[in-house]
């Protein structure tokens, strides 16, 4: 007869985290960064149709990484919260907070109580009238929020691009110089030396548009990449 | 199993209440008078349609509200205006914009105007025991089909039976007189001032013989909402662009109440 063996609270949720983050660092980074007129989020991605940045609401965005099918269903998640909270009071109560507030619970509870924790890492940003009423929430597999400025990166081995981030940004940047910053940013992930060439196809590239008035979310088509990382 | 896409479907499992036929009613003979909106006409024209909608809502005998919306936005590339019970109308309109904008999310594309068409009849349908004890619905939809590029029409009725329309269509109490004045005003690929003014010509011969659509209201400055849709997206006529057209209607109503009429005999062509 085997006897049941005992593993420690500690090492349990240390084998958690480990194998999330694992999970996590294989796939590539993606970073969000604010700039004077919104906030702009990069990722290096091939495919078109499989997203890692999406629209939740009006001034709401979601970046991942991780899991597709695992962030896929969180983003799913957050876009019903979102529409079922401004259906039932009005457009202008759908805020991000609250909405990073359900994400911590369910990453939190699924890392605790599920099978498995997900293999996710997800910001949550929400567009202001100005740069200092942006709002950007890191959440990370176990369910811890941080509450972040100026810029993210998450994913992959992110070092190197916070590195770079950190080094190269700065505040009141405009559109094109925000896009070059996380670009470069990318650039520098798994590479010793130089940097490597990320092409406009690999990126997918999207905006929240301080100035635009409703839904402020918008996508950057390749074409139009090519010309301003080019610069 | 529901469609994850849906946002009604989701919305009946999760808070049914908040669903707008979700009403706890009282038997049939208790009928309520509430505010009924009155007149929508909607017309294609070239590369779009337009769609118009008076701004009276009525209860019984008493002008309930003077500067009611009745047509309004349903996403990028389509409009909805409707007649009939005026709170349960706003709260549909209000579900089938969230439910067009949640299936865009959620799919990453739009539906096609048919499955916009569709998807309204289904939430209609959802009215139909309510509007059994008079608290009916009646939707008019219209918008530019981005796959056929061109301007289309769609009508209901209580039930939630669709049907597409050919060039013009009017709904509500007052649609018998401006169906009548929208056969003789229309003729095909209107130019966008001539479809605008076709639609308030409509709209003021709606007004002038029922009494529950009200018609320009000048001293107030209260003009119908007229909506545009064509490949650029949806467009709310400003009054800079709409007060012109309404003023040289109404002028030359001074001279000829009944408006313009069409020539018939030896003259070819409408008058409109």
């Amino acid at each position: 007869m085997s006897s049941p063996y005992y593993v420690s609270p500690e090492q349990f949720m240390k084998d958690r985290a480990d194998y999330a983050r694992k999970g996590i660092a294989r796939g590539r980074s993606v970073v969000v960064v604010q700039y004077e007129g919104g906030i702009l989020f990069v990722a290096e991605n091939p495919s078109r149709a499989l997203h890692k940045v999406s629209e939740i609401y009006d001034r709401i965005a979601f970046a991942a990484v991780g899991k597709y099918n695992e962030f896929e269903s969180l983003r799913v998640a957050g876009v019903r919260l979102a529409d079922m909270r401004g259906y039932a009071y009005a457009r202008s109560d759908v805020t991000v907070r609250s909405l990073a507030n359900a994400y911590a619970q369910s990453l939190g509870a699924i890392f605790t109580e599920g099978q498995k924790p997900l293999e996710v890492e997800i910001v949550v940003a929400e567009v202001g009238a100005t740069p200092d009423l942006d709002q950007m929430y890191r959440l990370t597999f176990d369910g811890s929020v941080a509450d972040e400025q100026h810029y993210v990166s998450m994913g992959g081995s992110s070092e190197s691009v916070l590195t770079s981030l950190q080094t190269s940004w700065r505040s009141g940047m405009d559109f094109d110089a925000a896009l070059r910053v996380a670009v470069q940013a990318l650039s520098t992930e798994d590479s010793e030396s130089a940097p490597r060439t990320l092409v406009p196809s690999q990126l997918e590239v999207a905006f929240l548009d301080r100035t635009k008035p409703g839904r402020a979310f918008q996508r950057v088509s390749s074409e139009s990449l090519a010309g301003i990382i080019a610069e | 199993m529901t469609d994850l896409s849906s946002f009604s479907d989701y919305l009946s499992l999760a808070a049914p209440h908040l669903l707008p036929g979700a009403r706890v009613t009282a038997d049939d003979s208790a009928r309520m008078d509430v505010p009924h909106g009155t007149t929508i006409v909607a017309l294609t024209c070239s590369g779009g349609i337009v769609m118009a909608g008076d701004r009276r809502a009525t209860m019984g005998n008493v002008i309930a509200q003077r500067d009611i919306e009745k047509v309004f936005r349903a996403d990028s590339h389509s409009v909805v205006g409707i007649a009939g019970a005026a709170g349960i109308a706003i709260e549909l309109v209000r579900l089938f914009q969230v439910e067009l904008e949640h299936y865009e999310k959620i799919e990453g594309v739009s539906l096609s105007l048919d499955g916009k068409a569709n998807r309204l009849a289904t939430l209609l349908r959802a009215n139909l025991p309510l509007a059994m004890q008079g608290l009916a619905v009646v939707p008019l939809y219209g918008g530019y089909d981005q796959i056929r590029g061109l301007g289309r029409i769609f009508s209901y009725d209580v039930t939630g039976g669709r049907y597409e329309e050919r060039d013009h269509h009017a709904v509500g109490s007052g649609s018998l007189f401006a169906r009548g004045s929208l056969k003789k005003l229309f003729s095909p690929n209107l130019d966008r001032h001539d479809a605008i003014q076709v639609a308030v010509e409509a709209l003021i011969d709606a007004a002038d013989d029922d009494s529950a659509t009200g018609g320009p209201d000048l001293s107030r400055r209260i003009y119908p909402v007229v909506a545009l849709a064509d490949r650029d997206g949806v467009h709310i006529i400003g009054d800079d662009e709409l007060v012109p057209v309404i003023q040289s209607v109404v002028d030359a109503r001074q001279t000829r109440p009944d408006g313009p009429i069409a020539r018939i005999g030896r003259a070819k062509g409408g008058d409109a």
